[in-house]
């Protein structure tokens, strides 16, 4: 079996190998060749998959590509469908993943064989934050109330989030950890069904990003507490941050696109190319301010370092609570 | 009234002659790309989608509607000519759209759906009109116990009343459950039922795959076997008679196709359901209330006409949770989603306040779009039939390879091309031994479903399982089940009861 897929790929190798010596423009020049899958990491309607499907979007209004972007949702498991598929995919240069931090935390959790260290890495967009929000009928405003609140309903506070053992879980675990409280935690398909969910009064608290809930803001429907942010945000000049009132509390979420192994540096080069217009686009750059994200962007060699010192504090921060089950 | 003047404001601009072209031409791809095998809806908007930079932003959500209807008509096409269902909302309409064309009625089972199609299209967008914000809300409402309830209710309309074995009922959905586990679990991550570790597993086991084994191949296989007696050329003509004649008959259905509309727009609603379940449950509930349930899966022309209704009144209902809280209903929708976002469009609560011309331009749109599909559907129809009429031996082949074909398109993947045959030989040995199909379909498409709002449920109540019964939308709905599921059981002891007027001690 092993013997045959080898040579099947040796050959295909030769045969590109073949093909790159034929034309004139070496490595520098390499370009999809069939439409693009975007693998999302999770669920349709959260933040992961807007990017995505903004970036797409983009791509194709501002023709940055000559092929067409397709978003794919694999949200299954916290992430583990996408990973697995990303690392079945090996040597695909047309298959590209928007992740999350479940990148990191799904392969510590469960097994699936996977080791994000053998993916390419391509660039990382953004930063996403998170903040604590309520349905605005509970009538809380401080993180006093909340912190009460939680108390009074000795255990039975229903918090929704994503997947056990995913971002929000995680941040979930802190602020218990911080307030010494107890939550339900219901896990969901994703950020967009987490933000309904508040809304329909199904959980009495999430951990959303800002872009998740950011409409149900505006009409009135939920507010935020506090930040989990080292500063203010700009575009929610009103909220305070959790360290400003005292309370060690920061957390971020990566935002960025990997590509898996094996890829040659021209088709990485390639992509990062791309990503770095995106990053450089006033739609972009637009719609990061509007949804509260920071665009720090990171590629190559850091963005791998980045991502192996981020899976490390992960590890940490897994084996230091116990996260809700 | 308000909403009417914004109405006309919205036909104002869907109707320049820029957007009915738009209409037409969308339409009509749709109904192409509907009823291939394998594509549905979501490959035609996602095809489109990059063409619409060249329009006004309204022309072009027009034009991706207009795909999304065309397709959802289209999807019935090839589910009743040649019994493959032409997109996964199209399924239930094999039940009885195939059995009908076997016996030469064809044409009147492609009348019945394009009708139908038209009058769930029609009632639900008349419904989106007038109640589009208080419905958002009721859609809030719906949380994960209510979600569970109402999955159940669609089980137990399968299980109630049918003309099938109510036992061999009841292990075909077990089948079906134990089928929708494979792959990895959602709330913990744990991979499931993958068999060693056989990696396409891991996306599960999609419905879509099944649907096609035991219908596709497992119909071609049977018909095979059943016709080495006599060689079952379709005779089907379509003739202007069977047009009036057919229309007709649709006439005495209207209580069957309302219901099937209102129930398709509400589930079509619901974030986490969609056109697919809401067909199926629209098939089950007809059959149900039917005065004659056992000739439905025969050739029953509301069998057809339940389905049709239900997933048109839910391709309509899904754009609500999109437009007003930003969630797609349907893989469609998210990609709908997209192109506003393109456009500068930010669904949510806001939308209706802040972008009236786009939202009314796209609900009026919905009739023109209606309107044009069951016309252009219609007048498609005798070639549709025409297509019927070569030789069993060159159209089985040809089915065969559709079905391979739309098995692997959507995730091109082989290993879901050898799980069709598996299933398309598995699908005609349960057929040998008379176990009914649907249920077994049914309880793929929902498991998850169920699985997942039962434990999200479940979790938020502290395991507490009274948790079900003190909500009252999702009391309602496990009563209703109960009664459904015990049908049976009545109808058997009424029965012998009757027959034993006076039992001698």
């Amino acid at each position: 079996m092993t013997n045959i897929f080898t040579r099947r790929g040796a050959i295909a190798l030769m045969a590109s190998v073949a093909i790159a010596a034929g034309s004139p423009a070496l490595a520098e020049d390499w370009k999809p060749m069939k439409p693009v899958e975007m693998v999302i990491m999770a669920g349709q309607g959260g933040g992961a998959d807007r990017l995505a499907r903004l970036f797409q979007t983009i791509i194709q209004k501002e023709k940055l590509a000559q092929m067409p972007f397709l978003p794919v949702n694999k949200g299954g498991g916290s992430g583990a469908e996408a990973l697995r598929y990303l690392k079945d995919k090996q040597g695909d240069a047309h298959v590209i993943m928007a992740t999350l931090n479940s990148y990191y935390t799904t392969p510590i959790q469960t097994e699936i064989g996977v080791d994000i260290e053998e993916f390419t890495p391509l660039a990382r967009m953004a930063v996403d934050v998170f903040a604590l929000w309520v349905n605005v009928d509970s009538g809380i405003e401080t993180i006093e109330q909340y912190a009460e609140a939680v108390k009074a309903a000795g255990g039975s506070w229903r918090m929704g989030g994503t997947g056990t053992g995913q971002e929000d879980s995680l941040v979930t675990a802190l602020l218990e950890r911080e307030f010494g409280i107890s939550h339900t935690y219901v896990p969901m398909a994703g950020g967009g069904e987490v933000a309904t969910a508040l809304v329909g009064g199904h959980v009495d608290a999430t951990v959303n990003n800002p872009s998740e809930a950011m409409s149900f803001w505006q009409a009135g429907r939920v507010r935020p507490i506090a930040l989990l942010t080292a500063e203010r945000l700009d575009s929610m000049p009103g909220v305070p941050t959790f360290a400003e009132l005292g309370h060690d509390l920061e957390y971020y979420m990566q935002r960025s696109f990997v590509a898996p192994g094996g890829l040659t540096e021209a088709q990485q080069a390639y992509y990062v190319n791309l990503l770095q217009k995106l990053h450089e686009s006033e739609e972009w750059q637009t719609y990061a301010r509007d949804q509260a994200l920071l665009t720090d962007f990171l590629t190559g060699d850091e963005l791998q370092a980045y991502f192996l010192s981020e899976r490390e504090k992960h590890r940490d921060i897994l084996k230091g609570l116990d996260t809700p089950s | 009234m308000e909403v009417l003047a914004l109405l006309a404001d919205g036909f104002a601009t869907s109707l320049t002659p820029l957007n009915i072209m738009i209409v037409i031409l969308g339409v009509t791809a749709g109904l192409f790309i509907g009823a291939m095998p394998g594509l549905g809806s979501v490959n035609g908007v996602a095809l489109v989608l990059p063409l619409t930079f060249i329009v006004p932003p309204t022309s072009a959500i027009i034009l991706l509607a207009a795909i999304y209807y065309g397709a959802m008509y289209g999807g019935a096409v090839s589910s009743i000519l040649l019994g493959i269902p032409g997109a996964s909302t199209a399924v239930a309409t094999t039940f009885d759209g195939r059995p009908m064309a076997l016996q030469g009625k064809a044409g009147l089972a492609l009348i019945a759906a394009a009708v139908a199609s038209f009058v769930g299209g029609t009632i639900s967008v008349i419904l989106f009109t007038i109640f589009a914000a208080p419905l958002a809300e009721l859609a809030l409402k719906f949380g994960p116990a209510e979600e569970f309830a109402l999955v159940l209710l669609a089980f137990t309309t399968f299980v109630g009343l049918g003309g099938d074995d109510t036992l061999k009922t009841i292990v075909m959905i077990c089948l079906g459950l134990v089928l929708s586990t494979v792959g990895l679990d959602m709330i913990s991550g744990q991979p499931r039922l993958i068999f060693g570790d056989i990696p396409g597993f891991y996306s599960g086991i999609s419905f879509l795959v099944l649907a096609i084994g035991v219908y596709g191949v497992g119909e071609v296989l049977y018909t095979i076997e059943t016709s080495r007696i006599s060689p079952a050329v379709s005779t089907a003509r379509l003739r202007m008679r069977d047009l009036i004649d057919g229309i007709r008959q649709m006439n005495r259905m209207w209580k069957t196709m309302s219901f099937g509309s209102v129930l398709g727009f509400f589930v079509g609603m619901l974030p986490a359901a969609g056109a697919t379940p809401a067909s199926l449950m629209s098939y089950g509930l007809a059959r149900t209330f039917s005065k004659k349930p056992e000739t439905f899966g025969k050739g029953n022309i509301e069998g057809v006409a339940a389905p049709e209704t239900a997933n048109n009144a839910a391709s309509t209902g899904s754009l609500l949770p999109m437009l007003t809280l930003g969630i797609p209903g349907s893989p469609t929708t998210a990609l709908l989603l997209g192109g506003m976002v393109m456009w500068g469009l930010m669904p949510g609560p806001m939308l209706f306040i802040e972008q009236q011309d786009f939202v009314w331009g796209l609900i009026s749109s919905l009739y023109t779009a209606n309107l044009a599909a069951v016309l252009i559907n219609i007048a498609l129809i005798p070639l549709f039939v025409w297509a019927l009429r070569m030789p069993f031996s060159v159209l089985c082949a040809m089915v065969l390879v559709l079905c391979i074909l739309g098995g692997y398109a959507p995730s091109q993947k082989l290993h879901d091309v050898w799980l069709i045959a598996l299933f398309g030989v598995a699908g005609y040995m349960l057929r040998k031994a008379d176990y009914p199909l649907a249920p077994l379909v049914l309880a793929l498409v929902l498991g998850p479903l169920m699985e997942k709002s039962f434990r999200q449920a479940l979790i938020s109540a502290q395991g507490d399982v009274t948790f079900f019964i003190s909500r009252p939308l999702s009391a309602t709905f496990l009563a209703l089940a109960a009664i459904f599921f015990a049908l049976p059981l009545i109808k058997m002891l009424h029965r012998r009861i009757a027959k034993r007027p006076a039992p001698a001690e």
